[in-house]
């Protein structure tokens, strides 16, 4: 919606300034970049990933000793949801050759592998099928078809851009399989942007060093998923799929194997035990944990479930510490707050200001340090904007490109994002944007080797719930690749174990009767309850009112 | 759970956080019905948050919260007036007086069929979904499409057996099911959709015959010993490699440039 007129108001702060910071610009000065002392004083300040008060370290499981965000550290150091020494699992409801835990990219490219091999596969997912990062993706997907290209500039490209934190058997796959992702998603019918002669469109991406993004429009993430889950819907003699239905616990038979996992019926609150001879975690990443308060990018369902599970099972995680933030996410509109504003739009001379329409940031520092820059304005000095639903932003003056660079450049080098502020009211050519920090991707994960294989028999894991194929740091289209190549990998590799003969013994909970003996052992008092499934965003007053477990009884409610 | 409430050592400034929105001081708020109960909430909310404002916690009817995912269709109506409109509750804000409801799921029938054998031919579509001829053009469809999908257009292009204008037209759907709950033909426009579409790339679009070639040098073997040399190298000589990368010209058209170093092509 348009802003209103108490924005409006304080827009033309921003307008005084204009001029004089224009004029400022055309003579090519800026404001002063940060050295770089300074640097890592706004960074470990202000920073989220830097931030030492807002971090701990883990004191229980694989990763014992680790350095997590609050956020993740809870959900590491959590409990069960059932009571794993009262829970009876004799009675097998589900009996099935790979359960895959998530119907996003990875897991329903995993079920559609699974099955070509000839298994009979569950797909156990939160939300309805599909529901999911993957959809979200815009941009495109990275893989190496062009000839001047190979596997080898992909691999280069992707652990230089990762800061050489990369695993790198997890990196040689992705480069190795990213061609053959491309033609099996072309062989399913997807619609690539093509040339008339079939060749696919390809673009450079931030780190790149040949042209390797093919799209689907600017929606390639939404065109593969629904390819591939339709994909999937004809394939209703192998694969069940069973949606609201989140699996809430790993279950692994005597000999340590994993066996299946316990699934919740979310709509009737009812729980199933699946026995299942492989098992695929494909739960995707963690962003409505919405790490020190920030909004997200992420899906509804962004919960950080599979990597709770498998921990509780005894497999660890790396990376999980570094999240991307983006400095220039949207606060206003509400339409669209969390999602990203591209970097061009400071590289086309924007400037960021505070709520008097002054700069107080050099507009391209590096993105860790733009972010902080921006946190620290708003939360430290107070001179951020408060929005009509308490949401706190600074401007991002774009109407300052038009006089840069003359009438009309912002539609012509923004198209969409002009059109995107345009539909709710907004003329960022005239008007400038509000803007704050978004969290937006998980670049850790679940320990994986190049297999997608765990250190647990028959338990595999892709997508962003893994961690090491991006480092520290993930390039543009790598992320769409992922969950390609290691759903792919994931479904084969699990189809071809089971094929190799497994005999389950009895289902167990006992890793997470140890899990939680490891817990109190560590004085961990009050864990929470994990997975958590869903956010809430009801307001502190409705909760208030939400009558506690003391004021009611809630064995009546429920 | 989220964090609790952003707050800093120096000034608290309480902001909102997360996708929970608060009602600053002096800020407004507007009477919406939510399924004809009324509630108080800020101005300017997503009808999505507006709802989770008032207390509703969302199993069905959330997905992305960005507007692709098709979870979110709400139909509303304004106080006096009889138009119906139709939208996305993520994206679209509440105003006063309004009266909504979500439309989680609307049942749709989907055939099943196999893209290895069903062919390029429109006659394969037309046999799955007679009643694609039950269209009576009432043109209802496409008002109520949240994305402004040509739903009309592509529903008459498949009648014609124009295969790639039905997958042009109809490529931005995202397949929230609204069209198939206006239709007086019982048509599930949106599934029949996906269908042509997946024909038309599986069957019409010209296949990518560089990406044939790149595959068959993959499966015999070619990168296998360049990928093993990078995965051993040491930090330094990666960083070397790394660096000394030549750039493809942004503005070289595709296929046509070529390297000096090409012994990793």
């Amino acid at each position: 919606m348009a802003y209103t007129p108490e924005l409006k108001e304080l827009i033309k702060r921003v307008e005084a300034t204009r001029p004089a910071r224009v004029a400022m610009a055309r003579r090519g000065e800026n404001f002063p970049a940060l050295t770089m002392a300074e640097r890592e004083q706004v960074l470990s300040k202000y920073h989220p990933d830097y931030q030492a008060d807002a971090k701990r370290t883990v004191q229980v499981g694989p990763n014992k000793g680790d350095t997590f965000q609050e956020g993740v550290a809870r959900l590491l150091e959590s409990r069960s949801l059932v009571r794993p020494d009262k829970v009876r699992l004799d009675k097998v409801d589900f009996d099935t050759d790979v359960l895959v835990i998530g119907g996003g990219g990875a897991g329903t490219s995993a079920a559609i592998m699974a099955s070509e091999a000839g298994c009979r596969v569950i797909v156990s997912t939160k939300l309805r099928h599909g529901d999911s990062n993957t959809i979200m993706a815009e941009g495109g997907i990275q893989a190496a078809t062009q000839e001047c290209d190979s596997p080898y500039y992909h691999f280069l490209d992707t652990i230089g851009g990762g800061h050489f934190t990369n695993q790198r058997d997890l990196v040689a796959a992705l480069a190795h399989d990213a061609p053959l992702s491309i033609a099996w998603l072309e062989s399913l019918g997807m619609m690539f942007n093509k040339m008339p002669d079939g060749r696919t469109s390809v673009r450079h991406c931030g780190g790149s060093s040949r042209k390797r993004m093919q799209s689907a429009g600017d929606m390639t993430g939404a065109e593969i998923m629904r390819v591939i889950r339709d994909e999937v819907r004809n394939r209703s003699n192998l694969i069940t799929t069973l949606e609201f239905h989140p699996a809430v616990e790993l279950l692994l038979d005597e000999a340590g194997k994993c066996a299946g996992a316990i699934l919740m019926n979310m709509e009737t609150r009812e729980f199933s035990v699946v026995r299942a001879k492989a098992v695929v975690i494909a739960t995707g990443g963690f962003g409505r944990l919405h790490i020190k308060g920030f909004a997200t990018t992420n899906h509804y369902g962004a919960t950080m479930d599979g990597v709770v599970m498998a921990y509780r099972a005894g497999v660890g995680n790396k990376c999980l510490h570094s999240t991307q933030y983006h400095p220039t996410g949207v606060a206003y509109p509400e339409q669209n707050v969390g999602l990203l504003i591209t970097e061009k739009v400071r590289g086309l001379g924007a400037h960021v200001l505070n709520i008097d329409g002054e700069q107080f940031c050099f507009p391209l520092e590096p993105r860790d340090v733009e972010s902080a820059e921006l946190i620290r304005e708003a939360m430290d000095v107070g001179k951020g904007i408060i929005t009509p639903t308490g949401r706190v932003g600074l401007w991002l003056d774009s109407p300052m490109i038009e006089e840069l660079h003359g009438p009309g450049t912002v539609k012509k080098e923004l198209p969409a994002k002009f059109i995107q502020f345009e539909r709710h009211g907004i003329d960022i050519s005239k008007e400038p944007m509000l803007v704050y920090p978004t969290l937006h991707y998980q670049n850790g994960g679940i320990n994986v080797n190049g297999n997608s294989e765990t250190v647990i028999p028959g338990l595999y894991a892709a997508g962003e719930a893994i961690g090491g194929v991006h480092g520290e740091n993930r390039l543009m289209g790598n992320s769409l690749q992922d969950i390609i190549t290691f759903g792919r990998r994931a479904g084969k590799n699990a189809a071809a174990y089971i094929q190799g003969g497994v005999a389950l013994k009895g289902l167990t909970l006992d890793h997470v009767v140890k899990f939680e003996k490891e817990l109190a052992e560590a004085g961990i008092e009050d864990p929470a309850i994990a997975p958590i499934l869903l956010p809430d965003y009801a307001t502190e007053e409705v909760v208030e009112r939400r009558w506690t477990e003391a004021l009611t009884d809630r064995a009546a409610l429920r | 759970m989220c964090d609790a409430d952003n707050t800093t050592t120096k000034k608290t400034i309480r902001v909102a956080t997360g996708d929970r929105a608060i009602l600053p001081e002096g800020a407004k708020t507007i009477p919406v019905y939510i399924m004809g109960k009324k509630y108080e909430v800020p101005e300017t909310l997503t009808i999505m948050k507006a709802m989770e404002y008032a207390g509703f916690k969302f199993l069905r009817g959330a997905g992305c919260r960005g507007g692709i995912c098709g979870a979110c269709p709400t139909v509303y109506r304004m106080a006096g007036d009889y138009k119906l409109h139709f939208g996305l509750a993520c994206q679209t804000v509440v105003e006063a007086d309004m009266y909504l409801a979500q439309i989680p799921f609307f049942p749709a029938n989907r055939a099943e069929y196999n893209i290895e054998e069903i062919g390029g031919a429109a006659e394969a579509i037309h046999a799955l979904y007679p009643e694609l001829f039950r269209c009576v053009a009432c043109n209802l469809c496409t008002k109520a499409c949240p994305m402004d999908v040509d739903v009309l257009g592509y529903i008459s292009a498949l009648k014609q057996g124009n295969i790639k204008k039905a997958a042009e037209l109809s490529f931005d759907c995202i397949q929230c099911g609204l069209c198939a709950s206006r239709c007086m033909g019982e048509i599930p426009q949106y599934h029949i959709a996906q269908l042509a579409r997946r024909v038309y790339g599986r069957y019409i679009q010209p296949r990518a015959e560089h990406l044939q070639k790149r595959v068959g040098e993959i499966e015999s073997g070619k990168y296998d010993a360049m990928l093993q040399e990078l995965s051993a190298m040491s930090k330094e000589d990666l960083e070397k490699c790394y660096v000394e990368r030549e750039r493809e010209p942004d503005l070289a058209p595709p296929g046509t440039w070529q390297p000096k170093e090409t012994r990793y092509l």
